[in-house]
């Protein structure tokens, strides 16, 4: 009937609290048990959490969070020439998609070269030339550079002679002296370096990704390489066409214009080189990695519309991601902090054990206490509760000197150690969660074994 | 005015395939205000009396009023009820808590009180009475640092927390010499003629008997004198009673 009235709950407390302190060493060894449970949970969780988000962390260093947008197969009287060799991607795809795709952080267009880099006397076949815009850096989560700026959207537009060099070229090329503000040859273009890349060492299939040149995207495609992909495929010429783009003003409006407009009749006298500003791939970040698989979905969707791909048609382009490699990551980091949870829970079932021990041999050694609290009119279920309020204060209070020392744990082997945690506020709230559930679970049998005692013999007990 | 009515109590125990009474038909009667002592050699049934009067065990038969109700086959938790509300317990060992302090080892028992009293009335009559008890300069004690006496004063005290009507004291003298029993002794005796408190000393010792105003004498589970008081004058009272004296005479060859 007065089972939760506060008043008594309150009451109960107290006399909890008297009881545990008038045996404070066995209350503080009994309690241990469940601090060191509850601790090991907690810094286990922590550490656990903070080496899968480093994990997740350097995977996406690596572009885990990264789409790669390849242009689809030309073919031409039933010869295929291969992925990428249709002229289907433009850079007002890449904008597109960074304007109507929700799940999609940061977009690059980039055109691949392949040609020699020369400085003084010295020279070296970059792995990778590519061709892009500034945000490319921001697509591989790569905007920290050694030295030096990162080129403009204004350097793309003019097609300037400006590239940023990987750290490999570097080493190859000067030899420890800066490279900004020098000339290098490109293709006989002459390029000067605005900037050094941070080392990102090699990828995944043990490329090196320092071995990189960076340039605007326009530079590489009208200064260095030409149209080097449209030499291998004529056919595909006449194909894309009407995608064709006589100036850069066209491709980044809002420019002021520098010349009159032309008339018609100018235009036909004095016909521009025909361009095709198609890239050869466009690079997409998805907002995080869980969102690969929308921003898929919304891309896909997206260029079928902008190519005017009827139901019936295949996509011209292909979309690959790294999610399948992302996924066993974090399945290993995940497999690996649940291991070391089930060791932690382990110990606090052992810490549980501990407190029923503890609660019987208190209940034995309290027995005439017992017998003379029912004899002053503690009904059975008043001993119970008293006996289970007690073992749930212990468990609590271990809990709560759990949580400090588990935080305390991982704080040290954060500073000491260098391993990354991250506070978990889930394993405090299981950590509570199990505490009251040891010391229900392991209190109620040495409580119930105490309200069935006979006052008589229990007064009598010796 | 009675406050006690026991009616043909007995109590039978089984040990193994064998049963051993122990009460073999107890009949008495105690008014209010009354000093009384439970007096028998070791095994004579006194304290197995003493458990059922103060409804600490129930008897296999015979009825039970207490303040005119009838009591004998009430649940556990109804005497649990009646023992924190109407009686008060002192032992022999004086079973006060160890490590606890005088005043809450007093305010133990309201912890069970279903009276709707505050902490702070509590603590204020638990003072009352440990100044009562003499012991006003003890009250932050601990058992261990109080002699026997002090400790039985303690015990005495949280006994009355709960304004009992009626204080059981089972061998309150048993541990303590012989002048510091004389000062329970007559702080009993005082107790009972200042408060009207309904004292049953339940001993071994005609030296303490001797401090009762009446005597219930006990052997072999069955009452030899001082079943009723001898001042009653009402005539129901022996027509009531007869039926126990008949046991008693007969059980006694």
């Amino acid at each position: 009937m007065s089972w939760m009235s506060p008043k008594m709950r309150a009451r109960t407390l107290r006399t909890a609290f008297q009881a545990l302190r008038r045996n404070k060493t066995r209350s503080a060894l009994t309690m241990l048990g469940i601090v060191i449970g509850v601790a090991a949970v907690i810094a286990m969780m922590e550490i656990g959490n903070g080496s899968a988000r480093a994990i997740e962390r350097s995977i996406a260093s690596m572009g885990a969070d990264n789409l790669m947008i390849f242009a689809g197969t030309a073919a031409s009287g039933g010869v295929t020439f291969g992925g990428g060799s249709a002229h289907t991607l433009t850079p007002e795809d890449a904008a597109a998609i960074l304007r109507e795709c929700p799940a999609v952080r940061a977009v690059a267009p980039t055109v691949r070269a392949r040609t020699q880099l020369v400085y003084g006397n010295r020279n070296w076949v970059p792995m990778q030339i590519l061709g892009s815009t500034p945000s490319y850096l921001e697509v591989r989560g790569w905007t920290e550079l050694a030295e030096g700026e990162p080129f403009t959207d204004q350097d793309v537009r003019n097609a300037a002679k400006v590239c940023l060099l990987g750290q490999t070229i570097v080493r190859e090329l000067f030899q420890g002296t800066s490279p900004v503000g020098q000339e290098v040859r490109i293709n006989n273009v002459a390029v000067r370096v605005v900037g050094v890349l941070s080392a990102k060492g090699s990828n995944m299939m043990g490329m090196d990704q320092d071995d990189f040149v960076l340039l605007p995207w326009t530079t590489v495609k009208r200064r260095i390489s030409g149209s080097a992909l449209r030499e291998t495929n004529q056919s595909a010429a006449a194909a894309s066409g009407s995608t064709q783009q006589t100036s850069t003003s066209d491709l980044y409006p809002g420019q002021v214009s520098l010349y009159p407009e032309q008339s018609a009749a100018q235009a036909a006298n004095n016909p521009l080189p025909v361009r095709f500003a198609t890239v050869d791939h466009i690079q997409v970040a998805a907002t995080t990695p869980e969102k690969i698989p929308l921003a898929i979905e919304q891309i896909t969707e997206l260029l079928r519309q902008r190519h005017r791909l009827g139901a019936d048609k295949p996509d011209d382009f292909n979309i690959r991601d790294m999610s399948e490699v992302t996924r066993n990551f974090t399945s290993t980091a995940s497999l690996m902090t649940n291991l070391l949870l089930g060791v932690a829970l382990i110990s606090l079932v052992v810490g549980g054990v501990g407190i029923m021990n503890i609660m019987l041999v208190s209940v034995t050694e309290r027995t005439r206490e017992i017998g003379l609290r029912m004899a002053v009119g503690a009904r059975a279920r008043d001993i119970l509760r008293q006996f289970l309020v007690e073992a749930v204060v212990l468990c609590m209070l271990g809990g709560a000197f759990g949580i400090l020392l588990g935080r305390g744990t991982s704080l040290m082997i954060r500073t000491f150690k260098g391993w990354p945690t991250e506070l978990s506020l889930g394993a405090i709230v299981a950590a509570v969660a199990v505490s009251l559930t040891v010391g229900i679970g392991f209190g109620y049998y040495p409580a119930w074994k105490a309200s069935r005692l006979d006052p008589i013999e229990a007064l009598r007990y010796e | 005015m009675e406050l006690i009515k026991l009616q043909d109590i007995r109590k039978t125990y089984r040990v193994g395939e064998v049963d051993l009474p122990v009460l073999k038909g107890i009949s008495l009667t105690i008014d209010h205000g009354e000093l009384v002592a439970l007096m028998g050699a070791s095994g004579s049934g006194k304290t197995t009396l003493m458990n059922i009067l103060g409804c600490l065990d129930r008897p296999t038969s015979g009825q039970y009023w207490l303040e005119g109700r009838e009591i004998s086959r009430i649940s556990a938790d109804e005497r649990a009820l009646l023992r924190n509300s109407k009686m008060g317990f002192v032992f022999q060992n004086f079973n006060l808590l160890a490590r606890t302090s005088a005043l809450e080892n007093v305010l133990m028992p309201l912890l069970y009180s279903s009276e709707p009293i505050t902490e702070q009335e509590g603590r204020q009559r638990a003072e009352a009475l440990l100044e009562r008890v003499g012991l006003a300069d003890r009250m932050d004690h601990e058992p261990s640092q109080l002699s026997g006496g002090q400790q039985q004063r303690v015990a005495i005290a949280r006994s009355l927390i709960n304004r009992p009507p009626l204080l059981f004291a089972d061998e309150p003298t048993g541990n303590l010499d012989s002048r510091t029993s004389r000062e329970i002794l007559e702080m009993f005796q005082q107790l009972n003629e200042e408060e009207g408190i309904t004292i049953i000393l339940v001993t071994h010792d005609a030296d303490v008997a001797a401090h009762a105003r009446r005597t219930i004498h006990i052997k072999d589970g069955l009452i030899q004198d001082g079943a009723f008081a001898s001042t009653s004058g009402e005539p129901a009272e022996p027509v009531a009673g007869s039926p126990a004296g008949s046991t008693t005479t007969e059980a006694l060859p």
